[in-house]
């Protein structure tokens, strides 16, 4: 199935596009977000907040074909 | 330790002893205590009875990590209540250091359009602070970017400035006061809730602090001091979002666009969906990303004030690469970028430059931009028009003093519905429909409308000091109530509110607190004291405000939340009234 996957702040790095910019992955059925991570080899300690279309998940949400997946390490500010 | 009164109805000053009752006040303690205790809350804002009080944290002016904050409090023209803003700045060490808890500025001249500036100083041989007027009235009208340097040179390298713009001499509603930063560019606001006005209408302009030579902060147990300075900065060091080229230091406050966006609670196009197609190009990662371009070089983020290590202001850079300005906070990122529908982060800068030039506060210009959107006056998403609008409030044309008068002003005299405002004062940029806890704080804070009066967003959003899910309204009261009292404690303490992120996840960190207060003050606070200290402030405000003409009616959210759905999770703000009333009810 395919996914949709964003990274933003420090993690972007790990991707070859911009900060935020949206890219395509292919995962097998049943997947979950930490396939993504480590599909990506994101740094467990860094990774912190899953959003799956918008809303916040846990690491281990199981995956559909078309979700959108964004990243986020532990960032704060107001 | 001295309240120092400047009285501008004859340009006199007066030093009181620190009474038994306020030794262990300081910041939004100290400012909302006096202000309960002195003002009739029924005066009119701008009128001889208001009092500005400003007021260091207990811990300001010490060695202590990121604590030079400035508590600026007095009756709000915009609200009508009790107000307390704060800034980062060194103006507050000056007036700590000279021993200075409060100082309250009282009266009004009776000369017409007149103005005048204080100068405060240590003199040595008294062995007491000093003050000196002068008259002010050439820096009238102008763009403070001009007359700040100038105050320097005529009062040294040494010297911090408090003071207000053209939009506190014209009365709006939406002005605030500005201290330097330490480049000293007027750049840091006690923003919210028209005390630039309350400034001004007392026909003073600045406010020159001195503190060489003076004894500095008393400290009763010095190594309790140390110990708890060392907790805390352990805690900020080692945490992910203040640590050296962490999240604030590398993308600044910015850094919360995108998740405010992905999360669908990034208010857009005057609260009208929670998230922004232009959001990744006004996002920290772009601020960082394009002054990388431009200046050929990764450009790490700076202290506003002295002493901090957390160091989140940043610096936008021209195609030139010099200046544009400093600093795009989140708050005017979004106010003046999603929420006008504007994705071009050179017309966020300059709008940013305009508002630090005039005195106005980011915020509130923002929202109001975006009801003048919503009326049809510029269309959305108009970068140039919007520019020109922030002009024409400098200006003080009819039109740019309706503006200045506040979202809520403005939306009323074009007939909306749809104005984001609790209390007269405008939301911030975090969507109560898809942020139920924020939504809470928004409606029941003593403030009006004001994230940082009990930031949810950590617990909600950020997996900082817990987790919860945004959308559910369940135990949301509890929460709020409980970063309400927390935050009014830090508040006073004098530490910026970012020291809650590191603290809330590592306790060590928030002992540390704890004991510099007992270290300065000889006080045996334990960490749970600060709630029920906190809770104490609250209940001040909140009698000021009631005896204000301010009842439960004001601690609602505008009713479109009620029955506009906001995409892209399709919530309307579902809290029940019941539970808005137990966050003052239960504390």
């Amino acid at each position: 199935m395919q996914v949709t996957v964003k990274l933003f702040a420090t993690l972007s790095q790990y991707a070859k596009v911009g900060p935020g910019t949206p890219f395509e992955m292919e995962l097998p059925e049943g997947a979950t977000v930490a396939d993504i991570v480590n599909q990506l080899k994101l740094p467990q300690k860094e990774v912190k907040v899953f959003f799956v279309n918008g809303r916040a998940r846990s690491s281990d949400w199981p995956l559909r074909s078309g979700d959108e997946v964004g990243i986020f390490p532990l960032i704060a500010g107001g | 330790m001295w309240i120092l009164r400047l009285n501008m109805s004859d340009r006199t000053y007066r030093l009181e002893e620190v009474p038994a009752a306020y030794k262990n006040l300081g910041g939004r303690g100290m400012t909302s205590t006096l202000i309960r205790d002195e003002v009739n809350p029924l005066c009119h804002p701008l009128g001889p009875n208001n009092k500005l009080v400003f007021a260091p944290g207990i811990v300001t002016g010490t060695a202590a990590p990121t604590s030079a904050r400035i508590s600026v409090g007095g009756k709000s023209p915009l609200t009508g209540g009790i107000k307390e803003a704060n800034a980062g700045s060194a103006w507050p060490q000056h007036l700590a250091w000279m021993q200075i808890k409060a100082l309250v500025v009282e009266g009004q001249p009776k000369e017409k359009g007149k103005c005048w500036m204080a100068s405060l100083k240590w003199d040595a041989k008294a062995g007491k602070p000093k003050v000196e007027f002068f008259p002010a009235d050439q820096y009238k009208g102008k763009d403070l970017y001009e007359v700040y340097p100038k105050l320097f040179r005529r009062f040294g390298d040494k010297v911090a400035i408090a003071g207000c713009g053209v939009a506190g001499e014209y009365g709006y509603a939406n002005s605030g006061i500005v201290f330097n930063d330490l480049a000293k560019r007027p750049s840091r606001y006690a923003g919210r809730g028209g005390l630039g006005a309350v400034m001004a209408s007392k026909g003073l302009k600045f406010i020159v602090t001195d503190g060489q030579g003076a004894p500095s902060v008393n400290i009763v147990d010095k190594a309790l001091f140390e110990q708890g300075m060392k907790k805390l900065a352990e805690a900020m060091r080692t945490h992910s979002v203040t640590q050296p080229k962490g999240g604030l230091n590398t993308y600044g406050t910015a850094v919360l666009i995108n998740i405010m966006n992905e999360a669908g609670g990034l208010p857009t196009r005057n609260f009208s969906s929670g998230r922004f197609e232009g959001a990744a190009k006004i996002a920290g990662e772009a601020i960082f990303e394009g002054n990388k371009k431009r200046l050929g070089k990764e450009l790490y983020n700076h202290a506003c004030s002295p002493g901090c290590i957390i160091q989140c202001s940043n610096t936008w850079y021209k195609r030139d690469k010099t200046e544009h300005t400093s600093c795009v906070e989140y708050e005017s990122d979004w106010a003046l970028g999603a929420n006008c529908g504007i994705d071009r982060l050179d017309d966020i800068a300059e709008m940013v430059r305009l508002c630090n030039a005039y005195g106005l506060d980011t915020i509130e210009t923002g929202t109001t931009l975006a009801v003048a959107m919503e009326a049809g006056v510029i269309p959305f998403g108009d970068g140039k028009k919007a520019i020109g609008l922030i002009r024409q409030m400098g200006k003080g044309t009819a039109l740019g003093r309706i503006l200045g008068g506040g979202t809520e002003f403005t939306g009323k005299a074009y007939g909306l519905t749809r104005i984001p405002t609790v209390k007269g004062q405008s939301m911030p940029a975090y969507e109560p429909r898809a942020v139920k806890g924020i939504g809470i704080t928004y409606a029941t804070t003593t403030m009006g409308a004001d994230h940082t009066a009990g930031y949810t967003i950590g617990p909600e959003i950020l997996s900082v000091g817990g987790k919860v899910d945004p959308l559910t309204p369940e135990g949301k009261a509890a929460l709020s109530r409980a970063f309400q009292a927390t935050t009014a404690f830090i508040d006073s303490t004098g530490h910026c509110l970012f020291i809650a992120f590191p603290i809330l996840d590592i306790p060590s960190g928030f002992e540390g607190m704890m004991e510099e207060c007992n270290g300065v003050l000889g006080t045996s606070w334990k960490s749970e004291d600060a709630a029920k200290i906190g809770a104490e402030i609250l209940k001040k405000e909140r009698a000021f405000n009631e005896a204000a003409g301010m009842t439960k009616a004001d601690d609602r959210v505008p009713e479109f939340m009620r029955y506009e759905p906001l995409p892209p999770h399709n919530q309307v703000f579902d809290v029940a009234d019941s539970a808005l009333d137990s966050v003052f009810g239960e504390l």
